[in-house]
């Protein structure tokens, strides 16, 4: 059923995919830092530090996505008994750490102009540092760990666990009152951002969408290579 | 123009240190996550190297070791 998901067969396109991929990478990354910090207005209430909302925003949703995803793929290897899917959400992990821990240092460095303090324990916040606690979690086991059995069900667990936290992430503004502002961006109704910064932030969204990308191949890479080099230790 | 670029209103240093921090994390996660690639495809190389050549062969018939070589070649 997952024949074209074997390794042997993937490793040809992906390990020519990452040079096109980070080429796109920077000319979209470059268009969308004019946008984001020159062509775009600034907020009428917070000035210019609203354009740090255009590496904070798409950060925060890239981790998110990371995680439902490595959740996904996780319970999909459990259910039909494929390696790779533990190995495809293995190489997802890192850049979503990353996302998330950018996601935060940013979010602190908006909060200080705005709120007036570089931290609070408000609701999103938190749920978003909870979120990095179980990628770290995540990427230890997968270290500590050697025997596959062992780790697949480990992993699983921990991000079965750990998915409970994305909706309470991304409803939290919704269900508590917050420091946080209720979402601005909804894909069933009409946005409340006006189309001169939805560009950039969709821009600088793509850019970082792609970023992940190229490190998911380039971890994914690494990882098949790695299982080869067992494979030459056994011939 | 450029004033405006690096006063903004009084938040450059905000919004500067927050793109500054999202490209440095950018270049380090690119950095280590290449490092890596290399390492493991350079131990591959060496490892292939060292096969008598009966086993060079038979490894050489599945074709993502074949890609892997390429690869190295190719960069």
């Amino acid at each position: 059923m997952f024949k074209i998901l074997e390794p042997n067969k993937i490793f040809q396109i992906t390990s020519k995919a990452p040079k096109y991929i980070l080429f796109l990478f920077v000319v979209i990354l470059t268009v969308g830092l004019t946008e984001a910090l020159i062509l775009s207005p600034e907020d009428y209430k917070q000035s210019d530090a609203v354009r740090i909302m255009y590496v904070h925003v798409p950060s925060a949703w890239i981790s998110l996505g990371i995680f439902s995803s490595i959740t996904f793929l996780s319970i999909s290897g459990f259910i039909f008994k494929n390696k790779n899917f533990f190995l495809i959400a293995k190489s997802l992990a890192p850049s979503g750490f990353v996302f998330n821990i950018i996601a935060l240092v940013t979010g602190a460095i908006w909060g200080k102009p705005t709120w007036g303090t570089w931290w609070a324990w408000d609701a999103r916040i938190t749920s978003m540092l909870i979120l990095a606690l179980f990628f770290a979690i995540y990427l230890i086991a997968w270290i500590i760990y050697e025997k596959e059995e062992k780790v697949f069900k480990i992993t699983t667990f921990i991000t079965v666990v750990g998915i409970i936290n994305v909706p309470i992430t991304k409803y939290s503004v919704d269900w508590w009152n917050t420091l946080h502002q209720p979402a601005s961006i909804n894909i069933l109704t009409k946005s409340s951002i006006h189309s001169s910064m939805l560009f950039p932030l969709l821009l600088m969204t793509a850019a970082f969408a792609l970023f992940s990308l190229l490190i998911f191949l380039m971890k994914y890479n690494t990882e098949l290579i790695k299982i080869k080099n067992k494979g030459l230790d056994r011939l | 123009m450029i004033n405006e670029l690096l006063f903004m209103n009084g938040y450059a240093v905000y919004v500067m240190s927050a793109f500054g921090f999202t490209l440095l994390s950018f270049l380090g996660l690119y950095i280590i996550t290449k490092l890596q690639f290399v390492k493991e495809q350079n131990k591959f190389v060496s490892k292939f190297g060292s096969l008598n050549p009966e086993k060079a062969n038979s490894a050489k018939t599945q074709r993502i070791n074949k890609e892997i070589l390429a690869d190295v070649t190719n960069n």
